[in-house]
């Protein structure tokens, strides 16, 4: 006997995911869910955006990883409000952690939850946390031929930050072929040049994010 | 190896389905997945041989059909086929496209047996 199904295999993820952007929306806190491969720059870029914007919203950030607490760590040193999850072992979050781990913040001060993902080009672009939108990173170390290797994560993407880009000159990195790429594959999603460490750029990137925290309170 | 979760999505759902038809036996589990989704079959095949021990999809078998890409550019409208690499409008040559088929992870059916169709084949 057949049964007709036609059910996402995701659906306990994403009715959990929805689950969690509905509280969000109703608390008025933009989700972003960082994705990049390890060592592109994630914690720095998010300390990067916590300073560009500290002044004008709370913010928040839950940290992915497979095990440690060091990413954490490095947040609250800057007195931000940090999650540790570890995944011990597995190589993307899902919508149950980021429901736990909300569970210990106070979603009611804040405007900005940061969600840094386990460091991955490809398993976290599956699966919905219930965030706004989901963002990546790509360093110009790690080569201008990623979206041909990795294309899922350029077109779930919204937004690419390419950082380390006061490395261009040492890099053999063709960012015109790069860009090319990317607009290939997302015609949709700008691309912000950022050195998060020194600062360059991300004044940009801060105000594209801005924009979309501003959009959610006057939805 | 994002695959396990998602095998063990796709049991979790076959295996809720199945009981509330009260089957005996789960035959076979058929899944679509689209090209532009970063997983890959073998992976799945492996997991859902580790996953389905010991319950009752313990001989079933996974059928997987794979969806290419299409998509509809939103300047024009026109829906046209690509691989995962190029979402270029062929008619105005836009890169404004909407993925509309390529991104499924669905299930699609289960073939089941219950304990009627035991009786009606004694």
């Amino acid at each position: 006997m057949e049964i007709d199904l036609s059910a996402p295999i995701l659906a306990k993820n994403d009715s959990l995911a929805a689950a969690n952007r509905e509280l969000f929306d109703e608390k008025g806190v933009f989700v972003l869910d960082l994705l990049a491969s390890p060592g592109a720059g994630k914690t720095c870029t998010i300390l990067a955006t916590i300073a560009a914007l500290r002044d004008r919203y709370r913010i928040a950030v839950i940290e992915g990883d497979i095990a440690s607490r060091v990413d954490a760590e490095k947040i609250k040193a800057h007195d931000i409000p940090a999650v540790q999850i570890n995944t011990g072992g597995a190589c993307h979050l899902e919508s149950d952690m980021i429901q736990r781990a909300i569970s210990v913040l106070d979603l009611e001060s804040l405007d900005l939850l940061i969600i840094e993902n386990v460091g991955n080009l490809v398993c976290p672009t599956e699966f919905d946390l219930g965030e706004h939108a989901k963002v990546m990173i790509l360093s110009v170390p790690e080569g201008d031929d990623k979206p041909l290797k990795y294309p899922g994560i350029f077109q779930v993407a919204e937004a690419i930050i390419l950082n380390k880009y006061d490395t261009l000159p040492v890099f053999d990195f063709d960012e015109a072929a790069f860009r090319e790429a990317v607009a290939r594959l997302n015609g949709k999603a700008p691309i912000f040049p950022i050195s998060a460490t020194k600062g360059d750029g991300v004044a940009a990137w801060a105000e594209w994010l801005a924009a979309r925290i501003d959009g959610l309170k006057t939805r | 190896m994002h695959e396990m979760g998602i095998t063990q999505g796709i049991l979790t759902a076959s295996m809720e389905a199945a009981e509330k038809a009260h089957a005996t036996r789960i035959n076979e589990i058929r899944i679509s997945v689209g090209d532009m989704t970063d997983v890959v079959e073998d992976a799945l095949q492996f997991a859902f041989e580790v996953l389905r021990e010991g319950t009752i999809a313990e001989e079933a078998t996974l059928a997987v059909t794979h969806v290419s890409p299409k998509s509809r550019c939103t300047q024009c409208g026109t829906e046209f086929s690509h691989d995962r690499w190029d979402l270029l409008c062929p008619s105005c040559d836009a890169f404004l496209c909407e993925v509309v088929e390529g991104r499924e992870l669905r299930i699609d059916s289960i073939d089941i047996d219950t304990d009627d169709d035991i009786e009606e084949q004694g």
